[in-house]
This record gives structure tokens, C-alpha cells and sequence, in this order.
């Protein structure tokens, strides 16, 4: 059971990288935390997600 | 006239307790951007008394920011870095404000933010934040961030809120409404949001780090 936001998802041995296109972020807008640990951005093609990791996609919009 | 510093730790002592009040006295915040969330954030740090605050932004004030942002409009021009520091002195004259007219980039971040172990995020474009966020969260993994994200929109100001993502990374906003959605920002709304971050920062101060 892997969890992308709180959701179960079917993303067991997709990269990072695949897994921000699959569910249509913007790579330029969003930070990516790994069983709590931020996943460098240099790392998202080489980062594979495991079963029952927890992933966090935070997608930042805009206004300030 | 103007009282002393230590009337003014005392008038704040006897509204927070003395002892957190030397925390917050004790406390050093960096916030990055001077526009609608870093302006109305630093302005409710300095006036909690918290002692030392850096205020980073590279632009200047225009008239459509003063729907949200704390500025006079005799500062239409200036560098918002500069202005806040002043009007930030008139406010509380014994926080230390350092103001650096200077665009923050993933090269420059880790020597801008040397020496502040909590850190607001108060850009307005969302790819300004993501680069920030990611930058301090590889680079900086001892410091408090404290992010905004959504708070654009009439949308209830309920939806506004914190949320824990990691150990040292908080995120305020409704996470959702961009303004590119061209929903309009509205101060008050603005506002919310700072408020949820500067007082997330009140709480890491004093020890609190739940939301």
C-alpha cells in the first residue's frame, strides 16, 4: 500500500520523476517529501517508490 | 516618547510570560519576501517582540499592493526591503532589522539565511516558493521553514490552515486557490495566511511544534 497524499495509490516502482508527470504537477512547482525526507530534485528520475512508502507532493500556488 | 526597551519587554512580558518572552527576544527569523504575507508576518513578529528579524525582497512598492501589503502611499517606489524596516522601527524600535534588496536565489540562499534557524517563505509565484522550500529542505536540514501556499480567491477564510509536512516544514494556506486563477486576492484573506504563519513561528519559538 503505497500512499501519494493521504491517497493509496498504483505507484509502486515508478520513479519521482514519473510519478509528478502522472498526476500532472507542474516539476517547477512542487517539493517532494519521502517518508518524511525531502527527495532532492537532482534525484527525482533515480528515486523508485517502494510498497508502503509515504509520499508527499506538495504543489505550491500562487499569491503572497 | 518613545519607552525604553526594557518598558517594552515588560509591557509584552506581562501579556506572554516572562519567560517565553525571553525566548521570543532571544529569537532570530528570516523572512523572504516583503509583499502581502512577509510584510504583515514581520510586522506581527516584531510586535510579539521577537528580537532579531531579516527581511529579504528585491522589488519595490506599487499601488496595487496596497490592498494587502503594509506600506503608506508615500512609499510608492521604494525598496519594500527598506520600507518595511522602517516601518517596522516605528512599530517596535528595538527589534534588529536587517534589510537585503536582494533577489533570493538557490546559489545565494544558504549564505542569505546564515545565522536564522526559523525561516518564512512569503514569495508570490509558486515556482519562486517551490525553489525555496527545496533549496533550504536539501541544503539548510537543521531550520524551521515555514511555507504559504494558497490564500487567493473570496473563498472562506476557513480553509486556511497549517499543516505539518515534515518535522521542520510547516505549510499555511488553503493549498489550492492560485491567484493566476484570476479569483483576485483579497487582503483580509492575504492576511490569514500570515497570520497562520507568523504565529506558527511563535509556536516553534516557544518549544510548541504541533498544529
Amino acid at each position: 500500500m503505497t500512499k501519494v497524499n493521504g491517497k493509496t495509490e498504483a505507484v509502486t516502482g515508478l520513479n519521482i520523476a514519473e510519478i509528478v508527470e502522472k498526476f500532472g504537477y507542474n516539476p517547477a512547482r512542487v517539493a517532494v517529501e519521502l517518508n518524511g525526507a525531502i527527495v532532492p530534485k537532482a534525484r527525482y528520475a533515480e528515486t523508485v517508490v517502494k510498497e508502503n512508502d509515504t509520499l508527499e507532493v506538495v504543489s505550491f500556488v500562487g499569491g503572497g | 516618547m518613545i519607552p525604553s526597551k526594557e518598558d517594552f519587554f515588560n509591557a509584552l512580558a506581562a501579556k506572554h510570560g516572562s519567560e517565553l518572552q525571553k525566548k521570543f527576544a532571544a529569537a532570530s527569523v528570516a523572512v523572504c519576501g516583503a509583499g502581502g504575507l512577509g510584510s504583515n508576518i514581520a510586522i506581527a513578529l516584531a510586535r510579539a517582540g521577537v528580537g532579531r528579524l531579516k527581511i529579504i525582497d528585491f522589488d519595490k512598492i506599487e499601488v496595487t499592493n496596497l490592498n494587502r501589503q503594509q506600506y503608506f502611499a508615500d512609499q510608492i517606489g521604494l525598496f519594500k526591503a527598506q520600507a518595511l524596516k522602517e516601518n517596522l522601527f516605528k512599530i517596535a524600535p528595538y527589534c534588529e532589522v536587517t534589510a537585503e534588496v536582494t533577489k533570493i536565489t538557490e546559489e545565494n540562499v544558504t549564505s542569505l539565511l546564515k545565522g536564522f534557524p526559523i525561516v518564512c517563505e512569503a514569495f508570490d509565484k509558486a515556482e519562486a516558493k517551490a525553489m525555496l522550500v527545496n533549496a533550504i529542505l536539501e541544503n539548510m536540514p537543521e531550520t524551521y521553514l515555514v511555507a504559504g501556499s494558497g490564500m487567493a480567491s473570496l473563498n472562506p477564510a476557513n480553509l486556511i490552515k497549517t499543516r505539518k509536512i515534515t518535522d521542520r516544514f510547516y505549510l499555511c494556506g488553503d493549498f489550492t486557490n492560485d491567484v493566476d486563477a484570476g479569483t483576485g486576492l483579497f487582503g483580509a484573506r492575504v492576511l490569514v495566511c500570515a497570520a497562520h504563519q507568523a504565529h506558527t513561528v511563535l509556536r516553534i519559538i516557544a518549544g510548541e511544534f504541533e498544529v
